[in-house]
């Protein structure tokens, strides 16, 4: 495998964390009326640390917070030679009428974005769907999706491959971009 | 988010599957009892599929719940029934089925009398073929989702004892369950009247008991079986009422037994033969949980089985 370049990771990558959750402050306050989902399985990894953070930061803020997997929502389902499996989906509330915060770690062709709204309309009808992500690969989008919180912008090639690592996972808090995927 | 297949396109009984499959399909399966509980039950997975439901034998239960489990996935529907249709005019099931197939349907889910019929269709056409009871031979989705909701109850299936009881000779049902219920490495027990149990059926590495009191003591849990009257050409026992006296399971049988016993039925149930309204409506019983279950396992199958739009035929 050949190796992958640092992009960041350490402080840096903590310092990005948490302007995301300083931009998510500025915007909704006590968040009150908002729902902060993280899709499965990676979007978690980013919506766990920020929910976390907030958590710390603030002293009850008003949030709800779920998980969300798009796996029977995606447009490639039938297109690859085997089914994928899903993964367990926490949603223990409505989203009608609510401020909507998703979470991913990588945007990058934006489909799974779309798919994450199909689901998420079959829980009601948001008032207000903004998108956060760690990682913007800007010039590698399929469709008109963009991010409204981005850590950090990335150019790569398409055949590049963009990994964010977890301390919780990998021992260390990093992104790393490959030369080709993996 | 692994990509994941069963070893088989097709799902003809549980003997073609091995433990993985069947792992696959209850995880699976976690996922739709979740999707089909939220306000809004589907998802568009199989939007562009097209399953013909080909029911050659009564059903309701079962044909209910695949055509709940497959407008669920957004699948489109065909359904057909025997009565209603040109096998009545001598047509044979090569023809109608390969009729219904030029009309480009994806997946083909069968409930026959004939033994096997599943079997013969997989070799001969090129949809997958899902058997939805075949026969006194198999009905491997009601082993499944029996399983799934023991499994939801008894996650270890290893120190799991299961009692089978009732029509063994003439259920698909009890031969679906023995396979599934072994690969899980569970350990199953027969029950009945010995002219309704087959000769070898410790062959299949099953225990056998003619006494039902002996054999709810051994188990945690107890499916109890329909007498199949339809498929019965000679007497197997003097009367409905003689089996209700020896086999049939009721409060006061289960009140005298020292451990509690998990009580499951297939359905249509017969009240008062194999079973009395005191357990069949009793918190003992999980047998409209087995219905909600079967939805979500139906679904589990047909997603894994969906074909890739590559394959399909043009």
């Amino acid at each position: 495998m050949p190796k992958g370049k640092v992009i960041i990771e350490d402080e840096r990558f903590a310092i990005t964390i948490e302007r995301l959750c300083q931009q998510l402050i500025e915007r909704y306050g006590d968040f009150s009326n908002t729902c902060l989902i993280g899709i499965q399985p990676r979007g978690v990894m980013l919506s766990d640390r920020i929910v976390q953070r907030l958590r710390k930061n603030l002293k009850s803020p008003g949030f709800q917070y779920g998980k969300l997997d798009i796996t029977f929502y995606r447009d490639d389902f039938r297109t690859r030679d085997k089914p994928l499996q899903a993964n367990t989906t926490e949603m223990e509330f409505l989203v009608e009428d609510k401020d909507i915060v998703l979470m991913d770690d990588v945007l990058y062709t934006g489909r799974t974005i779309q798919a994450a709204m199909t689901a998420l309309q079959h829980y009601g009808r948001p008032s207000n769907v903004e998108l956060l992500t760690l990682i913007d690969r800007r010039f590698n989008r399929h469709l008109p999706i963009s991010g409204d919180y981005v850590g950090l912008t990335v150019d790569a090639l398409d055949e590049a491959y963009v990994k964010v690592e977890w301390k919780e996972n990998n021992g260390r808090d990093r992104i790393l971009m490959f030369p080709e995927k993996q | 988010m692994a990509e994941m297949q069963l070893s088989s396109r097709h799902l003809l009984g549980i003997k073609y599957l091995n433990h993985p499959d069947l792992e696959l399909i209850f995880e699976t399966a976690d996922s739709f009892k979740e999707v089909i509980n939220r306000p809004i039950k589907k998802v568009p997975s199989l939007r562009d599929v097209t399953i013909a439901n080909l029911f050659f034998e009564n059903s309701t239960r079962t044909r209910i719940s695949f055509e709940l489990a497959e407008k669920r996935l957004s699948a489109d529907v065909v359904n057909f029934s025997s009565s209603a249709s040109s096998v009545k005019k001598g047509e044979t099931l090569l023809d109608t089925v390969n009729n219904i197939l030029s009309m480009k349907v994806d997946m083909v889910v069968m409930r026959h009398p004939a033994p096997g019929a599943p079997a013969f269709l997989a070799e001969h056409i090129d949809a997958h073929i899902i058997n939805a009871g075949d026969g006194t031979h198999e009905h491997p989705t009601q082993a499944l989702l029996d399983a799934f909701s023991i499994r939801e109850h008894f996650p270890d299936f290893k120190k799991l004892k299961i009692v089978i009881v009732g029509d063994i000779l003439h259920s698909r049902v009890a031969l679906s369950n023995i396979f599934c219920l072994k690969k899980l490495g569970a350990q199953v027990m027969v029950c009945g009247p010995p002219t309704l149990i087959p000769k070898h059926i410790e062959s299949l590495g099953v225990l056998k008991s003619y006494d039902i009191r002996e054999a709810l003591e051994w188990a945690d849990v107890a499916n109890i079986l329909r007498i199949q009257l339809e498929r019965q050409e000679i007497k197997y026992f003097p009367s409905l009422r003689e089996y209700q006296q020896y086999f049939g399971v009721n409060r006061a049988l289960l009140d005298s037994l020292k451990s509690e016993v998990m009580i499951m039925h297939p359905g249509p149930i017969n009240r008062g033969v194999e079973l009395d309204s005191d357990v069949a409506d009793s918190d003992q019983s999980i047998i409209l949980e087995q219905v909600e279950n079967g939805v979500a396992v139906r679904m589990a199958v047909l997603y894994l089985l969906a074909a890739p739009r590559s394959t399909t035929k043009v």
